[in-house]
């Protein structure tokens, strides 16, 4: 009996995690399912992938996929921090952030503004259901104004947009999706893998227990009928080779840093990816109109990212011996003089 | 004229903030310390840019004292707005070189007063316009010097050492000094018994050093490769020290490339949480802080705690609580690190007691931080960390780094994958770990700060979170056992006396006054030293720089109850260092009281 395996040698069943805990029909679920096919097709080694995570649903996610990858589960809104310190010790490692609408809008947003001020490069995908789920249904900050809670109270405040606040402050990679869209999910999770750089990724993601009735605008029937994609999403990995048979003028070809590309289709009207304002527009527009616009707003593949900027070697820094970090005797003994 | 004083007086500069006034107390100090005379300056500044009053204290004499003197011999009195007040500081027969500009019309006639035009001989003689507010300060050591008969070539050696990476500014400064020099000699004949005499054999081999800098070479040293902070008083020269040093140091010549990463970061919540994040993965990180940043640093701490995260942070502490006085030092953060955050949360404190020991506890912080998978707070204080002290120069490492217990690709491929990151295989506590990028199928595993099992996995169940708790107690005991021992200096006297961190100098001092042994404890929690200690002694004396006795408490928290009466309490906390006075006082009047 012979078993399908990736690029490293590994089945489909290597990137699968413990078994959820989270409700049946949660949009997050899709969402895990989305993240092990993404990196099974990319043939991520599990040994260089860290999944962190903050507090709440989405952030118990990291668990059910990849098991035998290291994973940090860490407080409430500080994601970025951990993750933040763990790839400024190993440049090395694939992170991968997971977050939600209360971890990221909220208690976190500091931190999330900040990381991506840095251009730390990392994955950082945001569960998004506007909802508080493990604490029984309280709206969050990405509750649109006017949607209704499950016991009929009304959200009074403006939504904090992720995506707008991603793109306000010039992160390198900014979309959005669905979590029951995984043929466009998948892609941009890989694409947001390539990426050297902050990739946040807003994926609303239905709470089928308190907030999937309606009146919520992050429910299932909802999003469905009100997504708009900007452009069909597909990701062609540096290992694969390209070959376009679309028609002149169709399509837009991002190459990403790592030799791969992002493809995209257009559907309606040209979004220009690499036009920040552009993709500040669009989001403006789709509220306005009452659309959720999704797929890949913004990319920036020249920026370089944190550990660039901070010359870190690729070597990981835990590595390195006291022969490196010492200053050596006479160096020592040099420095002493300095304090007489 | 009475005896004369050699080499053993108190000089107060009372200036104001932001006027340059500190490049000028330096200078001074090192021209003395260059003649061989043993100093001990505190710099006592507000939490001000400009403006504020700031006093420094050069203390000087002969055993080489380091506290704090509560008594002043000379007084520069440079700031009108306090100088009613300073006056009230000097010791009777002391001297007061003051502003011409100020009154003395019904001041204090036991004491000696100089008057000397320092505007107008900064308006007359110093030429450049923009640099005389910051110049005219020096005047005042070019004064000081003449009074004092400070030879000029130890004032030359001061400003160079001074001005070390801007020679540029050499000359100037001494044209400055020079003014004050000439203007002494010209119109003063001296009326005061202060002098200043070379010295031999006080201060050869010794060094001038901030605690802030000796714990950044000390982190060097100890192998920092993350270092992530946020600025605070007063802190923030330990991370801008280690920049520096980082600059000259950890730069690869060929690439580049940086062995470090200092980061800024936007938060104490965040800078504690980025050094976690790279102690997870391998590196070893620390962060520094103060009181207010240690409040911030309490949720990642007690992750730090659970998750079995090796972290290195520095509390520099001052005095609270809340903002309290920003740049007035403290002891009493020490209650608060030692269980921070909520839950049963316990972590090991280190307690450096002088500068050398703010190197060498640095450095070997980050040893227990592996070794022990845990935070580890390193308690310094503003006296300590600001202030320059005298000490022997530092010892170079004679130890590798102990990375602790970790698992690499050969320990998993031996272990045939068998390994559980919570399992207490030795039976002290200290579980193994593997760092993320390690490849092997068995390596990863899922840290939480939620209940876990021994295979770190999630669990509720009631046993398995005793189980784990009563390990993290074990794992505290060994540790308990490997921190530095307290230091004991005992013949067996009646009565003890126990300290820690910069009270240490006070205490030395004071125990020329009274008899006393001493023991200094250097670590949480504490070790059994200190009950065996107080088992000897018929009397003990808590002595520490906070209002509530917090060490007091730690301590009697650790006795058999038989032993408990016998702890008495000293405690000083008005955010001035501690003098010796402050000992020797109280435990001379509660001796007079009946246990």
């Amino acid at each position: 009996m012979s078993t399908t395996v990736n690029r490293v040698g590994l089945p489909r069943d290597a990137y699968k995690g413990a078994a959820t805990t989270l409700c049946a029909g949660c949009g997050h679920n899709s969402i895990t399912n989305h993240m092990i096919k993404a990196l099974y097709e990319l043939g991520v080694e599990p040994h260089l992938l860290a999944k962190m995570s903050g507090i709440g649903c989405s952030s118990k996610t990291p668990a059910y996929f990849v098991e035998t990858a290291h994973g940090f589960n860490g407080v409430h809104g500080r994601m970025p921090a951990l993750t933040t310190g763990a790839h400024l010790a190993n440049r090395q490692l694939i992170m991968l952030g997971v977050s939600g609408d209360g971890d990221t809008a909220s208690i976190g947003l500091g931190q999330f503004m900040h990381m991506i001020r840095r251009n730390v490069d990392c994955t950082y995908i945001i569960e998004d259901n506007g909802t508080y789920g493990l604490t029984k249904g309280q709206f969050s900050a990405t509750a649109d104004l006017g949607s209704v809670q499950k016991k009929g109270a009304v959200n009074t405040f403006q939504p904090i947009d992720p995506c707008a606040v991603a793109l306000a402050l010039g992160c390198s990679f900014v979309a959005r999706s669905f979590s029951g869209d995984g043929k466009q999910v998948v892609p941009l999770i890989k694409a947001a893998i390539a990426h050297r750089g902050t990739a946040i990724l807003d994926i609303i993601s239905p709470c089928v227990t308190f907030n999937d009735h309606d009146g919520s605008t992050k429910s299932y029937s909802w999003v469905k009928d009100h997504e708009e994609s900007i452009a069909d999403v597909s990701f062609i990995p540096y290992f694969e080779e390209v070959h376009v048979d679309y028609e002149p003028g169709t399509v837009r070809d991002v190459r990403l840093h790592d030799g791969s590309h992002i493809v995209l289709k257009k559907l309606g009207d040209d979004h220009d990816p690499t036009d920040r304002r552009a993709a500040i527009r669009v989001i403006e527009e789709g509220r306005a109109e009452g659309h959720l616009v999704t797929g890949l707003l913004y990319v920036d593949t020249n920026m370089d990212d944190f550990a660039t900027t901070e010359r870190i070697p690729q070597r990981p820094l835990k590595e390195l011996g006291e022969e490196e970090l010492r200053l050596d005797r006479d160096q020592f003994a040099h420095f002493m003089t300095e304090f007489a | 004229m009475t005896e004369p004083i050699v080499n053993d007086l108190t000089i107060q500069a009372a200036t104001v903030n932001g006027s340059g006034s500190q490049t000028a107390n330096l200078v001074l100090t090192r021209a003395i310390f260059h003649m061989g005379i043993p100093v001990a300056p505190k710099n006592v500044f507000p939490s001000n840019i400009e403006g504020l009053p700031t006093w420094y204290q050069l203390r000087i004499t002969p055993e080489g004292h380091m506290a704090r003197s509560d008594k002043v011999d000379i007084l520069v009195a440079f700031n009108v707005a306090t100088w009613r007040e300073d006056l009230k500081t000097v010791r009777t027969g002391g001297v007061v070189i003051h502003e011409e500009a100020f009154s003395t019309a019904d001041a204090r006639t036991d004491l000696t007063y100089y008057s000397v035009p320092f505007a107008k001989l900064a308006k007359s003689k110093i030429q450049s316009d923009t640099l005389r507010k910051q110049l005219a300060n020096m005047i005042y050591v070019g004064v000081v010097a003449g009074l004092l008969g400070i030879p000029w070539e130890a004032i030359e050696h001061g400003v160079k050492r001074q001005f070390l990476a801007k020679p540029k500014a050499v000359p100037v400064n001494l044209d400055a000094i020079k003014v004050g020099y000439d203007y002494w000699q010209d119109n003063f004949s001296k009326q005061d018994p202060y002098r200043l005499e070379p010295m031999t054999g006080a201060v050869e081999g010794k060094v001038l050093v901030e605690g802030n800098q000796a714990a950044a070479l000390g982190a060097l040293m100890g192998g920092v490769t993350v270092v992530a902070w946020y600025p605070i008083t007063p802190s923030s020269s330990l991370c801008e020290y280690l920049i520096a040093y980082s600059d000259r140091f950890r730069v690869d010549e060929k690439s580049g490339e940086k062995l470090i990463s200092v980061v800024q970061a936007e938060d104490e919540l965040a800078a504690v949480g980025m050094a976690i994040g790279a102690g997870w993965a391998g590196s070893r990180a620390m962060t520094s802080t103060s009181g207010p940043g240690i409040s911030l640093m309490a949720e990642f701490s007690g992750l730090a705690y659970y998750a079995e995260v090796p972290v290195v942070i520095f509390d520099i502490q001052r005095i609270g609580p809340s903002t309290g006085l920003p740049t007035r030092t403290s002891q009493a953060d020490l209650g608060f690190v030692y269980t921070l955050s909520h839950g049963d949360t316990k972590h090991l404190v280190l307690l450096p007691g002088s500068v050398e020991e703010c190197y060498e506890l640095a450095r070997d912080a980050f040893d227990y931080a592996d070794r022990f998978q845990t935070p580890v707070f390193v308690l310094s204080d503003l006296d300590l960390g600001m202030n320059l002290w005298m000490t022997p120069e530092f010892k170079y490492p004679d130890k590798k780094f102990d990375r602790g217990k970790v698992l690499s690709k050969e320990d998993l491929e031996k272990l045939a994958g068998e390994w559980a990151r919570y399992r207490d295989v030795d039976g002290d506590g200290v579980t193994f770990r593997t760092l993320p990028g390690t490849d092997h199928p068995a390596a990863g595993y899922f840290t939480r700060g939620s209940g876990h099992d021994e295979n770190a996995r999630y669990t509720e169940g009631a046993d398995a979170y005793a189980r784990n708790m009563d390990r993290l107690a074990r794992k505290l005991e060994t540790a308990r056992h490997a921190l530095p021992a307290p230091v004991i200096d005992e013949a067996g006297r009646k009565v003890g006396l126990i300290a820690f961190g910069s009270t240490d100098a006070a205490v030395r001092e004071a125990r020329e006054s009274i008899d006393v042994d001493y023991l200094r404890v250097r670590a949480l929690p504490l070790s059994d030293d200190v009950a065996r200690f107080v088992s000897r002694h018929e009397r003990v004396y808590v002595v520490e720089q906070n209002r509530d006795g917090q060490l007091y408490d730690l301590v009697r928290l650790a006795l058999p109850p038989e032993l408990v009466d016998r702890m008495r309490s000293i405690r000083h906390y008005n955010g001035q260092p501690i003098p010796a006075a402050a000992i020797v006082e109280p435990q001379q009047q509660q001796e007079m009281v009946p246990a």
